[in-house]
């Protein structure tokens, strides 16, 4: 990073938010949002807790993998409305912050990460600081690491919109119009199986999130995702 | 004051909020204008409920059809929810092979009819193999035959005013605690007519079983299993549907 970068991260941080007003608002409303999709989510695999491949997939038909909780006939019924609710209003945040963040150059200038950094040993140079917890994150320099940048980009790329793909590809409304959405996934039981699987891994991501921000000072962390300052005595304009 | 409060802020945010309000306002109109407004569109999961049935109808304009399958990808079993009818009046008709049953189509219809099942099989037929879905999860593919719902709507010359087709069956047993309900529904009537929906009385070269609906069901392509209405005993076309029921109407994204 040459020397005007760097002072000019340093400078952000010292006048401006670390994180900007939309960033937050959408920060929250994707957390609750996601909140309630996997509270329903569960509802609704409660009434069917078995993940197929292909096409069909019933009690009696060869199964993936047979979640180790009893079936629950109903929940399907209500929590349906909710989920779609949720996604409805994640759609709505997600949106708004991916189109503020190419706006703005959010992504371009803070999470895709540098060329330099692209190589083996400033990565795993990321991953073995972490390992002795010595932490060179936003903390010190005002920006991300490579893997924070590379693993932002990946959950706001890739993994929410294949967990939308694989949901609304079962969809008969949608796969009327779009048959390839189910079709390139081996079909209607794959993908619904790859939703469940998607979500694991975004849980995944969650859980390492969370512990980072715990190790790396919860209270300062969280209250700059609500307030944009990490200390308590900075206010916001 | 504050820089918070300039006069140029006042005015735009002023002129975004009536912006904003007269457009939700004609999104509004228009939409209701165009049938894009679900019964179940009240309460807070109206607003999800609205939001998936106007940009459904808007994607699905002009009868996309649902996938369609091989005869080798037919189910080796049809699972279902719950057993069929089991009063005295339904074990009768089947037992007879439902030569006194009669379809009732009523409502906004020109000329109301009663009709015979042999009735309905001397109406042209056709067969569909897709996907049937329960929204629990499960789902398998089987061959339908019967006659489309649109023939039958023409038959009965169906009024202009009409927006919805209400579909009442005989009473059946509830699969969690076996009380016998009326489990009825309702589709808009860009799904009355279109290409894949039947009137069902076969199911993979059989006459259709009695647990999968018979004599008759509704078999809809772009629908979960559940608006698939079982053992059909009367049609009414309407303008009006009052949904009480719970989940959602038009059956989600």
């Amino acid at each position: 990073m040459s020397v005007a970068a760097v002072s000019a991260s340093l400078n952000r941080t010292e006048t401006g938010p670390r994180h900007s007003a939309v960033v937050r608002i959408t920060h929250w409303i994707v957390v609750l949002s996601a909140l309630g999709l996997l509270v329903s989510g569960i509802g609704i695999l409660m009434s069917h807790p078995r993940l197929y491949w292909g096409e069909t997939g019933y009690v009696g038909a060869d199964s993936l993998t047979d979640v180790p909780i009893p079936f629950v006939i109903g929940p399907s019924v209500w929590n349906r409305p909710i989920h779609f609710f949720f996604a409805w209003i994640l759609t709505f945040a997600g949106l708004a912050y991916v189109s503020y963040g190419f706006i703005t150059r959010h992504f371009r200038n803070d999470l895709v990460p540098r060329k330099a950094d692209l190589h083996w040993t400033s990565i795993s140079g990321v991953i073995l600081d972490h390992l002795r917890t010595r932490f060179t994150g936003t903390n010190a320099a005002g920006t991300y690491n490579v893997v924070q940048r590379v693993t932002y980009l990946a959950v706001v790329f890739a993994l929410f919109p294949a967990i939308f793909w694989t949901g609304l590809a079962m969809s008969f409304g949608v796969t009327s119009v779009f048959p390839v959405m189910a079709v390139a996934l081996g079909g209607h039981q794959s993908a619904r199986t790859l939703h469940f699987a998607f979500v694991a891994l975004l849980l995944l991501f969650v859980a390492v999130h969370i512990l980072m921000i715990y190790i790396a000072g919860f209270v300062n962390n969280v209250r700059a995702m609500i307030t944009g300052y990490v200390s308590p005595g900075r206010k916001a304009r | 004051m504050s820089n918070f409060f300039t006069r140029r802020k006042l005015i735009t945010t002023g002129l975004s909020t009536a912006a904003g309000a007269s457009g939700v306002g004609a999104a509004a109109y228009f939409a209701s204008q165009y049938g894009l407004i679900p019964p179940d569109h009240t309460g807070i999961l109206g607003i999800g409920e609205t939001l998936t049935y106007s940009s459904q109808r808007l994607l699905t304009s002009g009868h996309s059809l649902a996938r369609e399958f091989k005869r080798s990808d037919i189910s080796k079993i049809a699972p279902v929810n719950g057993p069929h009818p089991t009063d005295e009046n339904y074990r009768k008709l089947l037992a007879n092979g439902f030569r006194e049953w009669r379809l009732l189509i009523a409502g906004l219809v020109g000329r109301p009819a009663s009709l015979s099942l042999e009735e309905l099989k001397r109406l042209p037929s056709e067969s569909h193999i897709i996907l049937h879905a329960c929204e629990e999860g499960w789902s398998y593919i089987a061959e339908w035959t019967g006659v489309r719902l649109a023939s039958v709507l023409d038959l009965v010359e169906t009024r202009p005013e009409a927006r919805y087709v209400v579909f009442e069956p005989f009473p059946n047993p509830r699969q969690t605690t076996g009380v016998v309900r009326v489990l009825g529904g309702s589709i808009d009537m860009a799904d009355a007519l279109h290409p894949q929906t039947l009137l069902a009385y076969g199911m993979n070269g059989d006459a259709l079983p009695a647990d999968h609906g018979a004599p008759v069901r509704l078999r809809l392509g772009r629908h979960l299993g559940y608006k698939n209405t079982k053992y059909l005993s009367r049609i009414v076309v309407t303008d009006k549907i009052d949904f009480k029921g719970r989940g959602t109407w038009y059956g989600g994204i």
